[in-house]
This record gives C-alpha cells, sequence and structure tokens, in this order.
C-alpha cells in the first residue's frame, strides 16, 4: 500500500494543485485514462468544499489529502478540520455571498454522489471526511 | 492560472468567449464579467464554453447566478458546449434542465426561445 499526503491552507488557488497532484498519483496506481477526468473533478469538489469550511468556520489549520494505491483500488480522502455542530451557518439572508458559497458546497457533493460509485461522506467532532475510490485497471480485468 | 475571457456583440446578444480552468479560484473573475455586463444592460448573454478545459461545481454556481440576473431583466443566457466532459456535469447536476445548451455560437445566436 503506497500513499502519497498532501497538506495545504485553505486557500482556493490549492485547489488546483491537488486536483493535479490527485491525478497523477491515480494514473500511476493504474486508474483507467477515461476516469482520470472524474477523479479530478471529485477530488476538486472535495478539496473546494473543505477549503470553504475552512475559511467560513475561521479554521487556519490545512486541508488534508491522502491519496492511497492499493493492490485493486485508488483512494482518495479529503478531510477538513471543522466539527460537525449539527446545525449550519444561520444570519445569512436570502442570495448573500455565503449562502451561494453553500449553495455551490451542496452541489459540489452532488457532482461528487453523481461521479463516483464508492463515496463516504462523514463528520464528527474532528471534522469532516469524504472519502472516494475507484477501481485500479489491473483489478478491472480480474474476472 | 487565469481563466481566459472576452465578449463581443452580435446583434442583441453578447458573447463571452471562455477559455481556462474555471474552479474555486477562477469563478469569480467569470462572476464579476457576468455581473458587469448585466449591470452594462447586456441581458440576452451566450457563454462560449468551447476553450474551457475544466468546470467544477463553483463554476455551475457562477453561471446559476448569471441566469437568475438576466431573468430578473427578461434576459437570456445560453451556453455553447460540445465537450462530453463538461456537458457531463451539467447532466448530472440536472442543469441540461436549466440552460439551453448549443452546439455552436450561431445557432446560440439564432435561438428566440
Amino acid at each position: 500500500m503506497a500513499t502519497v499526503e498532501l497538506r495545504f491552507s485553505a486557500l482556493p488557488e490549492h485547489v488546483r494543485t491537488a486536483r493535479l497532484v490527485a491525478a497523477a498519483v491515480a494514473r500511476r496506481a493504474g486508474v483507467d485514462e477515461s476516469v482520470l477526468d472524474e477523479v479530478r473533478l471529485a477530488v476538486g469538489e472535495a478539496c473546494t468544499r473543505a477549503v470553504y469550511l475552512h475559511r467560513s468556520s475561521g479554521v487556519d489549520r490545512p486541508v488534508r489529502v491522502v491519496l492511497v494505491e492499493d493492490e485493486k483500488k485508488f483512494s482518495i480522502e479529503v478531510g477538513d478540520e471543522v466539527p460537525d455542530t449539527g446545525s449550519s451557518s444561520t444570519g445569512a439572508e436570502g442570495g448573500t455571498p455565503s449562502e451561494e458559497a453553500e449553495e455551490e458546497g451542496q452541489m459540489g457533493l452532488a457532482v461528487i454522489s453523481g461521479l463516483v460509485d464508492d463515496v463516504e461522506v462523514t463528520s464528527g467532532e474532528a471534522g469532516g471526511t469524504i472519502r472516494m475510490s475507484w477501481p485500479t485497471t489491473t483489478a478491472a480485468v480480474l474476472p | 492560472m487565469d481563466p481566459s475571457l472576452s465578449t463581443r456583440t452580435v446583434g442583441d446578444r453578447t458573447i463571452v468567449e471562455v477559455g481556462g480552468e474555471i474552479d474555486v479560484y477562477t469563478a469569480p473573475k467569470l462572476r464579476e464579467q457576468l455581473v458587469e455586463l448585466v449591470n452594462d444592460g447586456s441581458y440576452h448573454l451566450v457563454v462560449d464554453m468551447e476553450g474551457v478545459d475544466f468546470l467544477d461545481s463553483t463554476g455551475l454556481g457562477v453561471l446559476v447566478g448569471g441566469l437568475k440576473r438576466v431573468r430578473a431583466h427578461e434576459g437570456s443566457l445560453r451556453l455553447v458546449c460540445n465537450q462530453e466532459r463538461i456537458l457531463k456535469i451539467f447532466r448530472i447536476t440536472g442543469l441540461t434542465k436549466v440552460f439551453p445548451i448549443h452546439t455552436s455560437v450561431d445557432e446560440a445566436v439564432a435561438a428566440t426561445d
């Protein structure tokens, strides 16, 4: 099991870097070329959501991306450090930028669910995690 | 990496040619451009996405925001896109039902409903 871990400050400009790294590691792990676009998009969405959560909650710790190359699958875990309080932020009136950003965050999850068959979204006191995985080419050809 | 943005007018339509990657970092520039056009009285927009290499939900959000703005002035926002990987994002979010998507700028300019 080989692992690449990336930590980046919650800044929008670093999301592209995370996409590029994830796509490069996925390609190396044997994820089919036709699926790499999906990997790129899904990891970008997950990182965008984490960046938004960190920034809107004033968390200055980095966003964590773990890329794991297994025998049969390639997994990505994107973790934020924003505790789940059980309620969304309040005080935003209709159409405010923060509400728009939140809507975009929800759309991001919709994109991930639409793209990735194996996806798990969890949240707890230590923060939230989005786990996604794709079969690697060697696994796909097995009966 | 900045997106490339350029505008031109064809009749009463304003064509916005977008290129590059539209994500959480670059989407605000597209948003600014659309807001500026609407504020300047351009209510019939055609966003040409043939040069777009990457689009995520932030970009979709900006386009939805643009659509809301032009509709407030009884305007329209049409998209031009032939790229399967970009069209796929519109399909999985159900936005193909929200945006008229055309195969060419000419077709988008000629469309009336």
